[in-house]
């Protein structure tokens, strides 16, 4: 069904060349190298980003840490004794077939659920049991397995909503003519950086559609752009592959280990193995809510339990 | 700010829905100024006819902008509008009624303060009541917040009911820490089933008087009468008058709420419309902006039902009865929820077609075919069919209009789901930003090639 969406979505928006392309507009933007273009892009994106995120060889500083972690619904536990940590410039996978507690780890750590049990730590603080927008400013960033869109609004607006700090969030603020100035010189500096987040992710082309009219592919797209805007140290992703075709999976990977070279860190959760074994440094694998193994990609495929938790044996 | 700036505003404001706001205006007025013409009306009867309608059509506007404020952007689904318009005209008849002795007839007085105290206090309350309503409903998911609004706007109007609270007297001396005051009330209250006579100065008045304007004023209408009207013309030109101080007022709605809707407060509150879980996940504290639009639009609720009342003689709970709610509701759906100027438009044509719109379409037909009596009783209408007449049927049935305007409302309101549910200009175009989202730099367009290729050159 969506497979054909996703297929001319990326027949529009080919990587290297504009020879497909539609708009006059986004054939100029893709007609410039891929390369130098993010290259570029990157360096502003990140510019204003803790020197944290300069990665050292030794022992790396894990942002999150997340320990004992239990939530139980009725009489089922769906995660059951979790700990794990996530250290800084890292691709971390977190893999378990269908009803493992991946996303339940997820919403318990973005604050959407309550852990009946167990710890979260962003940055050394405990934030457990903080609303979601709290975590969010603390500079924990999540997409959501299947991308939810502001529908109704246009990818601009989705956009422009995600960073931290604006001054126009206050109402008085944003209805008084004295202060109303202030407002817009802020948008019009964060319209910049919106524009090259767009462009970095090569959506730009579909900057004045609405969110509602997007295919499932540029969907998670404009989520993985709209979540970096908010300025992150770690990124989690639910499932930023699911129902994406083959190309643009290859382009959403491009993007996720360019941006970790710049030093953001990403928790991915995914159950298709092969993509994470290839793809992430450490890989968590959850079975029935816990823990099975946590290990490098290669200790994991070594693993007997593993193999047996996928291929249904008796565990 | 630039000269183009400026220059790019104004041309702003030209865009395509000004010119259809504008030209659905000129046909309403222009139907109700032909209407006058064929019932023989003089210039009074012409002037009092538009007094009307412009009348219904700034309170509708108003309140529907403000409603849209809670449900097109914010998706808080209100519907006790009434309720806060209730309280709104209530405290303004509570604070500024004269004191009981002066006043007369009255029964029941009030604090004697200034009119723009009186509004001001009826605004503030209004909002007030929108924070205590908000506070634990805007926990729940949207049906129960309707829940809760109904019942809270029956409850309004049941305590303006109620015996409890028709009179209190108040003591002559009120210590309040190191103040003492002495008010000038003897015995305040809500009235009871009776309801409040607004016994306080002409609102008019009061306005014209506070801009200085008021002796001028005097001295217009003196001319009109010595010129086209001779009989009392004042009650005329001051229906006009407030007629044109409720569009101002409409003006200023719309002015305060498209600039709270372009701007990123507004951007947070159509998240929260669109996916609350993703607003909240992006860092934003929905509860607080949920807070906030649900006071704002409850205090201006509060202000449209203080402009629609305080020009009459008196109020009585029968009046904010749910079916305003639920008009204020049909005006926004016509609109367009989710646009400003959608909505102004809805009200405009909720007022001119469905709510003033069928009287003037009986009278009109009365006067055009000189009809004879209509049958007193629905099985009279129907007699006529025995003989193969379906004239006492239509005359019944043109006879009893004002109770089928609901019934067309509902008919219109059906048609409007199936045919276009998004109303006249619920496009949702109107962008949550104060700044063009354009590439900065590529001379306002997106579209535009060139600009884009200058910017990927670096």
């Amino acid at each position: 069904m969506s497979e054909t969406d996703e297929s001319t979505a990326s027949d529009s928006t080919p990587v290297e060349g504009a020879a497909t392309d539609e708009e006059p507009s986004s054939a100029a933007d893709d007609a410039a190298p891929a390369e130098s273009s993010s290259d570029a892009d990157l360096t502003e994106l990140v510019e204003d980003d803790p020197e944290t995120h300069t990665g050292d060889d030794g022992a790396r500083y894990a942002p999150l840490e997340v320990e004992g972690l239990r939530k139980e619904f009725g009489g089922i536990v769906a995660v059951d004794d979790v700990s794990f940590d996530v250290e800084e410039g890292t691709l971390t996978g977190l893999i378990g077939p269908n009803g493992a507690g991946k996303s339940t780890t997820f919403n318990l750590i973005t604050g959407m659920l309550d852990p009946d049990e167990g710890t979260v730590r962003f940055n050394g603080e405990d934030v457990t049991g903080f609303e979601p927008h709290e975590i969010a400013n603390q500079g924990l960033a999540r997409t959501f397995q299947i991308a939810r869109e502001l529908e109704e609004m246009t990818v601009l607006e989705n956009m422009m909503l995600a960073p931290k700090g604006q001054v126009g969030e206050s109402l008085w603020r944003s209805i008084l003519p004295i202060t109303r100035g202030a407002v817009r010189e802020q948008e019009t500096e964060q319209l910049e950086r919106v524009w090259e987040v767009l462009d970095f992710f090569e959506i730009d082309h579909l900057a004045d559609e609405y969110a509602g009219n997007l295919s499932g592919g540029q969907r998670k797209l404009l989520e993985m752009a709209r979540a970096l805007l908010t300025d992150p140290d770690v990124l989690l992703l639910d499932e930023p592959f699911a129902g994406v075709n083959p190309s643009l999976e290859k382009r959403l990977l491009e993007h996720i280990h360019e941006l970790r070279e710049r030093g953001y860190t990403f928790l991915i959760v995914e159950h298709d193995m092969d993509l994470i074994m290839n793809n992430c440094e450490r890989v968590i694998v959850m079975h029935q809510g816990r823990i099975l193994k946590d290990g490098t990609p290669t200790e994991i495929k070594e693993s007997e339990e593993v193999i047996e938790a996928y291929l249904g044996g008796e565990v | 700010m630039s000269v183009d700036d400026l220059r790019g505003r104004f041309e702003g404001l030209f865009e395509r829905d000004v010119t259809l706001v504008l030209a659905v205006l000129g046909t309403i007025y222009l139907a109700y100024i032909l209407a006058g013409v064929a019932f023989g009306y003089e210039l009074r009867g012409q002037l009092n006819s538009i007094a009307n309608l412009t009348f219904y059509i700034g309170v509708f506007g108003m309140l529907a902008l403000a409603l849209n404020l809670h449900w097109g952007y914010t998706g808080l689904f209100n519907i006790g509008i009434v309720g806060f318009m209730g309280i709104g005209i209530y405290v303004t008849a509570l604070v500024s009624k004269p004191p009981v002795a002066e006043g007369g007839a009255a029964q029941v007085g009030g604090f004697g303060l200034p009119l723009f105290v009186g509004v001001l206090a009826g605004v503030v309350v209004a909002g007030l009541f929108g924070l205590l309503v908000a506070l634990p409903a805007l926990r729940l998911r949207a049906d129960y917040l309707a829940i809760v609004t109904v019942a809270f706007s029956e409850i309004v109007r049941f305590t303006m009911m109620s015996r409890t609270f028709q009179t209190f007297t108040v003591p002559d001396t009120i210590d309040l820490w190191l103040f003492t005051f002495d008010p000038a009330a003897d015995t305040v209250g809500l009235g009871g089933g009776g309801g409040l006579i607004l016994n306080y100065t002409d609102p008019l008045e009061a306005l014209l008087r506070a801009l200085f304007l008021w002796e001028p004023y005097l001295g217009f209408v003196a001319f009109v009468q010595q010129n086209f009207i001779s009989n009392n013309p004042k009650p005329v030109i001051d229906g006009v008058v407030y007629g044109i101080v409720l569009l101002v007022g409409v003006g200023l709605f719309y002015l305060l709420l498209s600039r709270t809707g372009k701007s990123p407060f507004g951007r947070v509150l159509k998240a929260i419309r669109e996916d609350e879980d993703v607003a909240n996940a992006l860092g934003k504290d929905t509860d607080r902006f949920k807070l906030t639009a649900f006071v704002l639009g409850a205090a201006l609720m509060g202000l449209g039902g203080i402009l629609w009342y305080s020009g009459r003689g008196s109020i009585t709970p029968p009046s904010f009865r749910p079916n305003i709610t639920f008009f204020i509701w049909i005006a926004l759906i016509i609109g367009g929820a989710g646009s400003n100027t959608g909505s102004f438009l809805g009200g405009a044509i909720f007022a001119g077609l469905l709510y003033e719109g069928p009287r003037y379409f009986k009278n009109l037909v009365e006067t055009a075919f000189e009809l004879g009596d209509a049958p007193r009783n629905f099985g009279e209408a129907m007699a006529g069919f025995a003989s193969l007449d379906p004239m006492p049927f239509v005359l019944y049935t043109l006879d009893s209009i004002s109770q089928l305007r609901l019934v067309i409302m509902g008919v219109v309101l059906i048609w409007l789901m199936h045919n276009r549910p998004e109303g006249l200009l619920g496009h949702r175009k109107e962008t949550a930003s104060s700044v063009d989202l354009a590439r900065p730099g590529s001379g306002g367009s997106t579209g535009n090639p060139a600009a884009a290729d200058g910017g990927e050159e670096q």
